[in-house]
């Protein structure tokens, strides 16, 4: 645990000496260069702040409005029969819609059940094999304005549907 | 695609608003939904330009030319249209190893930039290549090795064993990787058809 958190805390430290010990040794004239990148990143951040404005406000009035409790109450007997966890449901849901919700609802469950719970610990490894598909989705398409997606968003469900069930049957063998 | 869910979502919440008396909620969401995105965006702005200057250093002292090298075999495999020593291919790999430490704010610049790389080769403005697709939905199965955030959460919730979950997330992540792999594959040869 201490050796992983040290190396963590290290990785940005080290990224940085390494690649700007890199630039000296090739001679390359590293302050110049580093302003000019950050200003292409500036425009871009401001490029998707549109895209952002968006799908915030959508997921809001889906929040808001009580569209994201109904969905996954609606889901819950389903999963049930299905022998997964219904606590589980609507963080497994709004894992794919928001990352902040998400890690609210996670949080919830590691008050209400305990971390080290099986609910905890499911949901712990649920969480680092998923990933937030529709606001992923919707920066990366809109920055270059594509709007035809084809097969994208199957994978992408494929592959978390993947995690999911992943987690769910690891968790199940190892605790 | 997106055009036709963005519009739905709108109108799923105020429908269903109208039935939960959420109304008079939604003028806030509406507001507050929209601030919330300029803040991030102006918390991203910080990180982001600091993170694609350090990285156009890399870039210019050839350090990401000679890691995408060595990642070239395996990308060369994923992603078959693009030419080898494109910058396409640089941003990919500089965006999966971002990734897979887990350091997502360093890897959502090179991913925007890989996007417009591979933009500038696709001859159909409005439509995904096969490289777009396979990118992105590598990036959504989740790649990053340790979720260093999910084990703090866990030891701020009094875990015994914040970090026991490590080597059960990063055998999940792989399974998922695989098959989104695997199937982006299949999914491209259905759609060649």
């Amino acid at each position: 645990m201490k050796i992983m958190l040290f190396v963590s805390d290290m990785i940005i430290p080290l990224t940085f000496i390494i690649i700007i010990g890199y630039g000296y040794l090739k001679k390359v004239n590293v302050y110049e260069v580093f302003i000019k990148g950050a200003e292409e990143g500036f425009k871009t951040v401001l490029g998707i702040l549109p895209t952002l404005i968006g799908l915030m406000v959508a997921v809001g009035f889906l929040r808001v409005s009580g569209t994201l409790d109904l969905i996954s109450n609606f889901l819950s007997p389903l999963c049930e029969v299905l022998g997964y966890p219904k606590e589980a449901v609507p963080l497994t849901f709004m894992r794919l819609v928001s990352s902040s919700a998400a890690t609210g609802l996670l949080l919830d469950i590691f008050k209400n059940y305990g971390a080290d719970s099986f609910l905890g610990r499911f949901v712990s490894i649920m969480m680092s094999s998923t990933e937030t598909i529709l606001y992923t989705m919707s920066v990366y398409f809109m920055c270059v304005k594509v709007t035809k997606t084809r097969y994208t968003l199957a994978g992408a469900f494929i592959a978390n549907l993947a995690g999911i069930l992943a987690a769910l049957w690891i968790t199940k063998l190892l605790f | 695609m997106l055009n036709f869910i963005w519009g739905a979502m709108i109108f799923l919440g105020v429908l269903v608003a109208v039935f939960t008396g959420k109304i008079p909620d939604l003028t806030g969401a509406a507001l507050g939904s929209a601030q919330d995105a300029v803040n991030l965006c102006v918390k991203m702005l910080g990180i982001i330009s600091m993170w694609t200057g350090l990285m156009s250093i890399a870039e210019k002292a050839g350090l990401i030319g000679a890691l995408s090298e060595k990642m070239s075999p395996l990308l060369g495999f994923l992603f078959p249209d693009l030419p080898r020593k494109s910058k396409a291919v640089k941003y990919i790999a500089t965006n999966f190893i971002a990734n897979l430490l887990g350091i997502g704010w360093a890897a959502t610049p090179a991913g925007i930039m890989a996007m417009q790389e591979m933009q500038k080769l696709n001859p159909k403005k409005d439509t995904a290549t096969r490289s777009m697709c396979m990118f992105l939905i590598i990036n959504m199965s989740s790649l990053q090795i340790v979720s260093v955030n999910i084990v703090a959460y866990r030891a701020e919730y009094l875990s015994r064993n914040p970090s026991e979950i490590i080597g059960p997330g990063l055998v999940t992540t792989l399974i998922s990787t695989i098959v989104a792999v695997i199937f982006t594959k299949i999914f491209e040869k259905a759609d060649a058809k």
